[in-house]
């Protein structure tokens, strides 16, 4: 691992003015980043540890009904909290489906958002890659790419964005709290990272040194709790990144389905929200031939960057089992293999 | 430069000047602090031979920086067992033929210690092969490996509920 400085920070401003200098980054749980740097993936110059900022380890109700989470909340603290899995279902699902249980005790909320892709190529200093090295090159279109984008993606590069969190939590208009050298600001998540276009290299939208500080969801998001699911298709069972996954949540009145949410992961540098799915949805009776023109909405522009047009039908399934599930009812209890579509739970029909 | 750290080891306060912030935690307790217990597999969280218990928490130690540890509690499979009084997951894995070779077994009974703690998989088979995902096991005992964990838990319960009785 090449050399750092290392640097706490005692105050948010503190950790803003310690990022100004060029090669800083900042360190949270550090379960992404330190992997990162064994390889050589990641260089950073000097280490900013934001673990002991004061006040950003809290999971707050809001007086209009939302929810602020700290940025450095740890994953298994948020899944656990029992007020949380009953509001937001499947994040929690999400959340419990993704890495292992000590990485999940470890890693924080923040860190989720700003993780980077699970590309092989990504990782090894020695391969091409546009996004680590602007210019030099995309390996992985003509590498090992059956897990890549089918979605969003662009000769430069054909990654992924591996988190399962984000998937519902666009679906559910989750807003970032960021705190930067121009002050505070706030946007969408879904607005957060980038497609990769010309310059894969910027990743999100944040500027050198914001500071992600929360993450917040509307008092809206609530209201789909009782059908709601979250299921990711992977090479096995557990611990294990998505090739596919899927956030639906359904708010139902009358036999019909008032409004929709729909996202997918493992599609596109970006978690992935399907609008036009959504809007297929409103008004109609929730069935298989809705789900079914949902999800040919979902993957309309959708196409294979390499040995992976199989996602593209995968996704399609993946979107009408998750559909149906969530139609279903959410599970009074989390399954025992959380994002597993052979979950033999009925649900509740809620 | 150096980076004085205090720590809380199994029970005993260690103070520690990190010479170098590139120290794990996993090193940190190998190699300085004369604990090598905690197994180094793969160094890249995947494996989890290096989990340890921070803060209550078990985590795996290679993916921690020391540095930014100060002020932690840390338990490792040195500090488990009381004397020679085996820690009723430690005899629930021998009882059970949890380990062959034994290289992941410090890493198998700290996860599942923080398993117990954390309550959540109750006497499912399928919630315990779930929450001890992150623990390989090269030999493939893990059958044994969740036999013993649910046995163990089942135990820890039931003199549980004798003190409490």
């Amino acid at each position: 691992m090449k050399s750092f400085d290392y640097v706490r920070a005692s105050t948010i401003a503190e950790a803003i003015a310690a990022s100004a200098m060029p090669g800083a980054a900042y360190l949270a749980s550090g379960t992404n980043l330190l992997d990162l740097m064994k390889t050589g993936a990641a260089r950073p110059d000097r280490l900013i540890d934001i673990t002991h900022l004061a006040g950003l380890d809290r999971v707050e109700r809001l007086a209009d009904g939302g929810l602020r989470i700290g940025a450095l909340v740890r994953n298994a603290h948020l899944a656990h909290d029992a007020a949380f899995a009953r509001a937001y279902p499947a994040v929690a699902e999400a959340l419990l489906s993704g890495a292992s249980a000590q990485l999940r005790n470890a890693a924080t909320v923040g860190g989720n958002l700003l993780q980077k892709t699970r590309c092989a190529y990504f990782y090894d200093p020695f391969s091409a890659c546009n996004r680590r090295e602007p210019g030099s090159g995309c390996a992985a279109l003509q590498g090992e790419n059956r897990l890549h984008a089918v979605l969003g993606w662009s000769p430069s590069c054909i990654a992924v964005h591996p988190s399962d969190f984000c998937v519902p939590l666009v679906a559910l208009d989750a807003v970032v709290e960021i705190e930067g050298k121009g002050g505070r600001r706030e946007i969408a998540l879904d607005a957060l990272h980038r497609l990769p276009g010309d310059a894969p290299e910027r990743e999100t939208v944040l500027e050198p040194g914001d500071l992600v500080t929360a993450l917040r969801l509307p008092a809206e998001a609530a209201s789909f709790a009782g059908h709601t699911r979250y299921l990711k298709l992977r090479e096995r069972t557990s611990y294990a990144f998505a090739v596919v996954s899927a956030a639906a949540a359904l708010d139902i009145a009358d036999g019909t389905i008032r409004q929709a949410r729909l996202a997918l992961g493992g599609v596109a540098a970006k978690p992935w929200r399907a609008r036009a799915a959504e809007q297929s949805l409103a008004g109609a009776r929730p069935g298989e031939a809705a789900f079914e023109r949902a999800a040919e909405a979902a993957l309309a522009d959708a196409r294979p960057s390499g040995d992976n047009a199989f996602k593209i039908e995968l996704a399609r399934r993946l979107v009408v089992r998750t559909l149906t599930l969530a139609a279903a009812g959410t599970p009074q209890r989390l399954p025992a293999l959380p994002g597993s579509p052979f979950s033999s739970h009925p649900g509740a029909h809620a | 430069m150096s980076f004085p750290i205090s720590l809380t080891v199994n029970g005993v306060k260690r103070n520690v000047e990190l010479d170098d912030p590139r120290v794990t935690l996993l090193d940190l307790l190998r190699e300085r602090l004369d604990l090598p217990g905690t197994k180094k597999g793969c160094d890249r969280g995947q494996c989890g031979a290096c989990t340890v218990l921070v803060d209550g928490r078990r985590v795996n130690s290679c993916l921690a920086l020391a540095v930014s540890h100060d002020g932690a509690e840390v338990l490792t499979i040195e500090g488990v067992a009381r004397g020679n009084t085996l820690h009723p997951v430690q005899a629930a894995f021998i009882e059970h033929d949890g380990f062959q070779c034994g290289f992941c077994t410090p890493g198998q009974i700290m996860s599942a210690l923080g398993l117990i703690a954390e309550g959540q998989a109750g006497s499912d088979p399928e919630r315990v092969r779930e929450a001890m995902s992150g623990n390989l096991c090269r030999c493939s005992a893990y059958a044994g490996i969740v036999e013993a964990v649910l046995d163990a838990q089942k135990k820890l319960d039931d003199s549980q509920q004798r003190s409490a009785a």
